[in-house]
């Protein structure tokens, strides 16, 4: 939206026959950069990991992933990162992309399930979920998000992560709504997308997993939402917890209709 | 499956051997030029390299971004369509090792690499071409950095 | 053992456009951890191009370069089928080398 109206102002000071160059904005800058960054993204590096993972026989049960069913069925990995989170018979409960894993790790290979929600990020196995994560997400790589709503729980769940959203609480009152509640706000020099509605194609939740050049490290959706709780003060999350599984529901469903661009490369 | 001491073992005189043989000059001084990559400036790195004075020209292209959001990762390229270069080197003025790396090219790859470096600050970044007459020609050009990128 | 490098080789006319992504941490030496210690440095510092098994370029490197290396080059006179191989080798000694086939 801002270089289509940049263009237009350059265009207008061009037709004007004014000397005076229209001069490349900070944000448009930082946009080129953004640019030249998307071909060799380090985040291939750990969809390759997470697609061995997949296939590797691994755990107490020496088992594979490959009947993993993340809501399309045993084994089905394309397009089932833009309909989570959703509700799962079998666990009768909503649970997103990395919840899932937990319980196919669980089931089927037979770690703890609990040990691993435990485990610090970027130790351990959480760096092989992180990696699946990546993989699984990439298979949904320019489709829609079209999360599910017809289990009553899943109603639930949007509801849950609606009013965790609009939450203020913590050291400094603020919630979620404080930096993406509103159109045109910035931290520095990064927008900050409004999550209240449609943010748009790879904006939000379709931009997460994310490379994150600022310190190398690959961040699922269950990451960032831990990271925000740490920026708002806010007590950190439970990995894999109804509270971000809500919220995972929230923004998930405002994003319908939204294409993933997932993984992208961010700061 | 090999144990490490093994392995290393193993590269130790799979290199030695490559030394003595002298068909592979890049691993004859069991390599890594320490002296060009402490330098502190453009000069003393052109001296660590025997490399002579430069010279700024509009044949060698730097490619990088006006800002780079973090300084962790800032895209660069180097290229030039000058004949017989030898060697393409990427330097940032402010960093504490202003050498960031070195290209030895052969006549089968084309003079123009790309990569990505970091960047402590706010700096000028050099693309220097090494010809094979020995001039030394750069293209420079200021790279403003949001966040520094050194310190993790 | 690390983590194997991503390489693309396409082949475009008599050019063979190659890009690498390698995984490694690239560790400068100049940063502290938590205690004040210094991390020591840890970086690739010989990398070596070669397509069909003769060499075609190296590089040495510092720790300026940025964390899991990104490099593009371009090869003449390959076309798709031929091989491309890189080995990196790190200031501990540690190395790796993967190969591609050019489409």
């Amino acid at each position: 939206m801002k270089k289509t109206r940049a263009l237009a102002l350059i265009a207008m000071a061009g037709l004007l026959g004014t000397a005076a160059l229209a001069q490349k904005t900070a944000v448009q800058s930082i946009e080129e950069y953004r640019a030249m960054l998307q071909d060799g993204n380090p985040a291939d590096l750990f969809e390759a990991k997470g697609e061995d993972l997949w296939k590797q026989k691994r755990g107490p049960k020496n088992a594979s992933l490959e009947q993993c069913d993340l809501g399309k069925g045993p084994g089905v990995v394309k397009g089932v990162f833009v309909e989570l989170p959703r509700f799962f018979a079998d666990t009768q409960r909503v649970q997103d992309m990395e919840s899932r894993l937990l319980t196919c790790m669980e089931t089927l290979q037979g770690f703890s399930a609990a040990e691993i929600a435990k485990t610090p990020f970027g130790r351990g196995e959480q760096n092989n979920v992180t990696a699946l994560a990546t993989w699984i997400s990439a298979q949904s790589k320019g489709m829609k998000f079209n999360l599910p709503q017809g289990h009553e729980q899943e109603r639930i769940s949007y509801e849950v992560g609606k009013r965790l959203f609009f939450q203020r609480a913590g050291a400094h009152d603020f919630s979620c709504a404080s930096c993406h509640g509103q159109d045109n706000t910035r931290i520095r020099l990064q927008d900050l997308p409004n999550l209240i509605k449609n943010p748009g194609d790879g904006v939000g939740f379709a931009a997460w997993p994310a490379y994150r050049v600022s310190n190398g490290q690959m961040w699922t959706m269950q990451l960032r939402l831990n990271d925000c709780y740490r920026q708002q003060r806010f007590p950190y999350p439970g990995f894999g917890s109804d509270a971000t599984i809500a919220l995972g529901s929230y923004l998930g469903v405002n994003s319908q209709g939204s294409a993933s661009a997932v993984p992208t490369i961010k700061r | 499956m090999q144990t490490r001491r093994e392995t290393l073992k193993q590269s130790a005189l799979v290199a030695g051997l490559m030394a003595a043989t002298g068909l592979f000059p890049q691993y004859a001084h069991a390599n890594f030029n320490k002296a060009a990559f402490d330098a502190k400036n453009m000069a003393e790195v052109m001296k660590a390299l025997g490399a002579g004075a430069p010279v700024e020209s509009k044949d060698v292209t730097l490619t990088a971004p006006d800002i780079a959001e973090n300084g962790a990762v800032v895209p660069v390229g180097a290229s030039t369509t000058l004949p017989n270069v030898k060697r393409l080197l990427f330097l940032v003025e402010k960093n504490p090792s202003v050498l960031v790396g070195v290209f030895n090219l052969t006549d089968s790859v084309e003079a123009n690499v790309a990569t990505r470096t970091k960047m402590g600050q706010s700096s000028d970044v050099f693309a220097v071409a090494i010809l094979g007459d020995g001039k030394v020609l750069y293209a420079k050009k200021e790279v403003k950095v949001t966040l520094g990128g050194c310190g993790g | 053992m690390a983590d194997p490098m991503r390489i693309r080789a396409q082949a475009a006319g008599d050019k063979t456009t190659v890009r690498v992504l390698m995984s490694h941490e690239m560790e400068t030496g100049q940063r502290k951890d938590s205690a004040g210690k210094t991390i020591p440095a840890w970086h690739i510092q010989e990398v070596e191009a070669k397509h069909n098994g003769k060499s075609v370029m190296t590089a040495e490197w510092g720790g300026g370069v940025s964390k899991n290396p990104f490099l593009q080059f371009t090869v003449k006179g390959a076309k798709a089928g031929d091989k491309i191989s890189i080995t990196w080798k790190d200031n501990k000694g540690d190395t790796r080398t993967d190969e591609a086939t050019v489409t």
